[in-house]
């Protein structure tokens, strides 16, 4: 990304995770952060560089999503780089981590590069790969971490599915931990889970369909907790398991114990799991089925309040785009997942506009939280960071209309939602996207 | 039409029995009490839906069901036309709507749906601009065999209201049971589902109805004893060990009826499994409504049509 002339931010409602928050502006030179505060004004500004009177709305860092699929390679006409990035720049998120479950899977370096190359040519916003943890997604051998590693991959995942060999998961992660790698997983045990189409319980009863218990993502995060106490526990060189996804009590608990003992350990949940709920699901809805499956709503209740306490680090997009036809067809047959990258923020603030999170304590979890765990220097409102930033209005209110999303699929969950959360400028590198 | 007059039933399909009033149960039920005069006649025509065309279309086999709805539809006077999609070429879900394009095209103004996804025949009905019935969906529902259930009861003990029904068997696959669970509790009655734990969905005891392990407290004293059609795919050690376990432990005989009120009857969906979830003798004994079931379906279904028909435009 090319850098260009400097650009100042002023009058804004500066909004950095690491340090709180205070009126001010912030000045943007060669792709970097170069004076933020209170001093950077209009007057102290001048001509050295245009400047942009953001009117009192919020500066804060750009988004990080950890979790979305953009389509390349084998799957464009679902979503490609170029959309994926333009929905992001529209929503605010400024890095992309890649889901590898592409076709083919990202588990070789040439993989990574053409993406980065891809990335380069047609991205308006950072696109970082997420490496297969096994060769071809398959969980039975170990990817070739360190050169992937090198090539550019910032951590490494199995797709959507679980190692469901503890064996290859043990070698995975002690392999891991040699080159400090960061491992994020999705834990789910395909058994328990197979048959089931949304979460087990009387309104998967009521509508016929089968369910999956919560305990399918519990059992297999309890393992993974434990091997991780046998691999990477009092390491020191950067290992780290980042639980993907989880969206249960069950699972809260697990990742609670997990930290209390000290293990290198994270997780996340996704913006659906924290606004939606499986009556959501209503009669048939099958934009809103979703992997793991919205849950009831006390488990939403609960996973708010773990993300106000923090033990949830992370929120992810999880985008997942499909064309219509994959979610055109009857319940079961649908296809998971669903495209998030345009409404995550504005469905994020449904939860600050209702009190249930901090302003900083969300956009803390989608920027400075990912930012420390995949260890990039973005996600911080600080001289010296990359001027990865984004100018917002929370309280402008709108409607979702998917016609004008950019993503290349419509699958939203939030289709003709009111919400309130207008992004009104996104830099990356110091350019305006 | 003169039960019909009291009460206006406004529903454009009958997708479930979900959303259905009492005032609209009770208004089907009252008109299929008609329908079965007019079955039993000699001249059994009427002219309720002539000039109308009826589409049965199922994509899972059905001879009963199907029958059922085509002699309705002819009774009354409609042209039937039966289509059978194979399951095994409709395993993309894009095909269902395609169907459903091509038969709206031809401008049926009833289509009968038989589905194996729950929601199908709910998202059929949203691609079509005539009145759609769903004639089972998955395990979802299937609204016209509760209410053959429900007028064979109604007919046999003179009402629903405090009965207690006995619903046993494979109630997790069932839309049978989840059907006749909504429809009985609503009507008053007394409903207990009855199974292994390994057969009852998740949530039962939210449902409205008690939940029972065990034949012997699940149908003790119950008026009607309701079966439910054991799928033999299931049954090899995924969901109970073996026939011959469930047959004992579960399956209806003479014994086990004796728990029952002494004038309590026994219903099954059909088709039986002889010997699995039910003995001959029970299946086949005094107290069986099974037969009196197939024919109160055929009634059943000229109420639904005749009152989904009063809706349709241009009547």
């Amino acid at each position: 990304m090319s850098s260009s002339s400097p650009i100042a931010l002023i009058n804004a409602r500066l909004l950095d995770p690491a340090s709180g928050e205070t009126r001010g502006g912030v000045l943007v030179e060669n792709g970097k952060i170069v004076s933020v505060g209170a001093d950077v004004t209009q007057a102290n500004v001048g001509t050295r560089a245009k400047s942009v009177d953001c009117g009192g709305d919020v500066v804060s860092p750009g988004l990080i999503d950890m979790c979305a699929f953009i389509g390349e390679p084998g799957a464009s006409h679902r979503e490609t780089i170029a959309t994926a990035s333009r929905a992001a720049a529209a929503g605010g998120v400024t890095t992309i981590v890649a889901t590898p479950n592409t076709n083919p899977p990202v588990d070789g370096a040439a993989v990574v590069d053409y993406l980065m190359r891809r990335a380069r040519d047609t991205a308006k916003v950072r696109i970082l790969p997420c490496a297969a943890l096994t060769k071809g997604l398959a969980g039975s051998e170990i990817a070739e971490i360190g050169l992937l590693k090198d090539a550019g991959a910032v951590a490494f995942s199995n797709g959507p599915a679980s190692v469901v060999s503890s064996q290859v998961m043990r070698r995975a992660m002690t392999y891991a931990r040699d080159f400090g790698a960061v491992i994020i997983h999705r834990s789910e045990d395909p058994e328990l889970a197979r048959a089931g189409v949304m979460n087990e319980g009387e309104f998967a009863s009521r509508l016929g369909l089968p369910g999956i218990p919560r305990e399918a993502e519990a059992i297999m995060l309890d393992r993974d907790m434990r091997l991780v106490a046998l691999t990477l526990a009092g390491d020191a060189g950067g290992a780290h398991y980042h639980a993907q996804m989880v969206t249960t009590t069950l699972s809260l608990d697990i990742i609670a114990k997990a930290k209390a003992a000290g293990l290198p350990v994270s997780c996340a949940t996704s913006i659906n799991h924290l606004t939606l709920n499986e009556t959501d699901v209503g009669d048939y809805r099958t934009f809103l089925k979703l992997s793991p499956p919205l849950r009831t709503e006390e488990e939403r209740l609960a996973l708010v309040e773990a993300l106000a306490s923090g033990l949830i680090d992370v929120v992810v997009s999880d985008h997942n785009p499909h064309d219509v036809e994959a979610k055109r067809v009857p319940f079961s047959e649908a296809e998971y997942g669903a495209i998030v990258l345009e409404t995550m923020l504005p469905a994020g603030l449904r939860l600050v506009q209702s009190g249930h999170v901090s302003l900083s304590r969300l956009i803390a979890a989608m920027t400075l939280r990912p930012a420390e765990i995949l260890g990039l220097p973005q996600g911080r409102l600080q001289k010296g960071a990359p001027a990865d930033l984004i100018r917002f209005d929370p309280d402008e209110p709108f409607v979702v209309d998917p016609a004008h999303l950019h993503s290349r699929s419509k699958n939203t969950p939030f289709d003709e939602a009111r919400m309130e959360g207008v992004v009104k400028l996104t830099m990356v590198a110091g350019v305006i996207v | 039409m003169s039960v019909l007059a009291k009460h206006i039933f406004s529903h454009r399909h009958l997708l479930g029995i979900e959303g259905l009033s009492r005032p609209d149960i009770e208004a089907l039920l009252d008109l299929a009490d008609e329908a079965v005069e007019v079955s039993r006649q000699v001249e059994k025509k009427r002219a309720v839906l002539r000039g109308r065309t009826l589409i049965n279309l199922f994509f899972e086999p059905s001879t009963r069901t199907q029958s059922s709805f085509e002699l309705a539809g002819k009774r009354l006077g409609a042209d039937v036309m039966n289509m059978s999609v194979a399951t095994s070429s409709v395993t993309k879900g894009e095909t269902l709507i395609d169907t459903a394009a091509t038969l709206n095209a031809m401008r049926p103004d009833l289509i009968v749906v038989r589905h194996h996804h729950s929601g199908a025949v709910q998202l059929l009905s949203r691609k079509v601009s005539c009145s759609v019935i769903n004639a089972g969906d998955g395990s979802h529902e299937h609204p016209t065999q509760a209410l053959l259930d429900a007028l064979t009861i109604r007919r046999n003990k003179g009402r629903i209201d405090g009965l207690t029904i006995a619903i046993c068997g494979d109630v997790l696959h069932s839309r049978v049971a989840r059907s006749n669970m909504i429809l009985l509790t609503q009507m008053g009655a007394r409903v207990r589902v009855v199974g292994p734990s390994t057969l009852l969905p998740a949530g039962i005891e939210r449902m409205g109805v008690e939940v029972h392990r065990s034949m012997e407290s699940g149908i003790r004293d119950a008026d009607i004893v309701m079966m439910l059609r054991l799928q033999r795919e299931r049954m090899d050690g995924a969901f109970v060990p073996s026939l011959k376990e469930f047959a004992r432990f579960y399956g209806l005989d003479e014994e086990k009826l004796k728990w029952a009120k002494p004038d309590a009857l026994v219903m099954h969906p059909g088709p039986i499994n002889r010997g699995v979830e039910i003995e001959s003798a029970v299946a086949d004994g005094p107290r069986s409504l099974i037969n009196e079931q197939v024919e109160m379906g055929v009634a059943v279904r000229m109420a639904v049509l005749e009152a989904l028909a009063q809706n349709l435009p241009n009547s």
